[in-house]
């Protein structure tokens, strides 16, 4: 079960979280639909060109906040069952940084929660990433983390049932 | 009582560790300790209104109270994804 949230340092396999998150539950057929995001590493970033993205993350707490955004998603959508995990380390462009895999009898449930999944893992996640780029490098940074900000959990829901 | 300071990305950077002691008085808040890292490392000081907490590995508010031995994380805006 708790292969279904992760941190790694190795490549991410997103056929093996798609295959977790749709045998749970049982593999009769309770799903009809499987979604799986990849999140890649774009190789163009504010007119840079990227070389790589270091990430980093608070692991312990980045593990948390992972059960805690899959415990709000299939509060949503109750019928969806869920893995996430995150890369850390050196990652080149086109690599994957993070899977999430939503499993649910019918498909919009499942693309919603997928999206929600990812819109809080930008607000919430104890991760950070390093941009090396042609010229220097930088620390991107998105979001100030606050779970307990209503406003932002509101945000995500709306962009996952747009 | 002694707390230990947890810092990542830039603010890690900033200090130029990611892991420090840090002597408060009894009664202190997570606001004190992050007080006391902006003294000892002045660099620190201008990312106040955009870092988060945590107490042992749990998202904290800057007032909740610390105790001896806890390991208090300070995050600045996160990136993942």
């Amino acid at each position: 079960m708790d292969d279904l949230v992760g941190m790694t340092a190795e490549p991410l396999d997103p056929a093996r979280v798609a295959a977790l998150v749709a045998a749970v539950g049982g593999t009769d057929g309770a799903h009809g639909a499987v979604v799986t995001f990849l999140g890649t590493v774009r190789a163009e970033n504010a007119g840079r060109r990227v070389r790589h993205l270091d990430y980093e993350a608070f692991e312990p707490l980045a593990l948390r906040t992972f059960r805690l955004i899959l415990d709000e998603a299939t509060e949503r959508w109750p019928a969806v069952r869920m893995g996430l995990r995150h890369r850390t380390g050196r990652l080149q462009p086109g690599e994957a940084s993070v899977v999430i895999a939503a499993a649910s009898p019918h498909r919009a449930d499942a693309f919603a929660a997928c999206r929600y999944a990812i819109e809080r893992v930008k607000q919430i996640a104890p991760i950070w990433k390093r941009e090396f780029f042609e010229g220097g490098d930088v620390w991107i940074e998105g979001a100030t983390t606050d779970p307990h900000d209503r406003a932002a959990r509101e945000q995500a829901y709306r962009r996952a049932c747009v | 009582m002694r707390v230990t300071i947890r810092l990542f990305a830039r603010l890690r950077d900033l200090v130029g560790a990611g892991e420090l002691a840090c002597d408060v008085p009894a009664g202190a808040r997570v606001s004190d300790v992050w007080r006391s890292l902006a003294e000892r490392h002045p660099g620190v000081a201008p990312h106040a209104s955009s870092v988060s907490a945590a107490i042992n590995a749990d998202f904290a508010r800057m007032d909740a109270p610390v105790a001896d031995g806890d390991e208090v994380a300070f995050l600045p805006p996160v990136s993942g994804g």
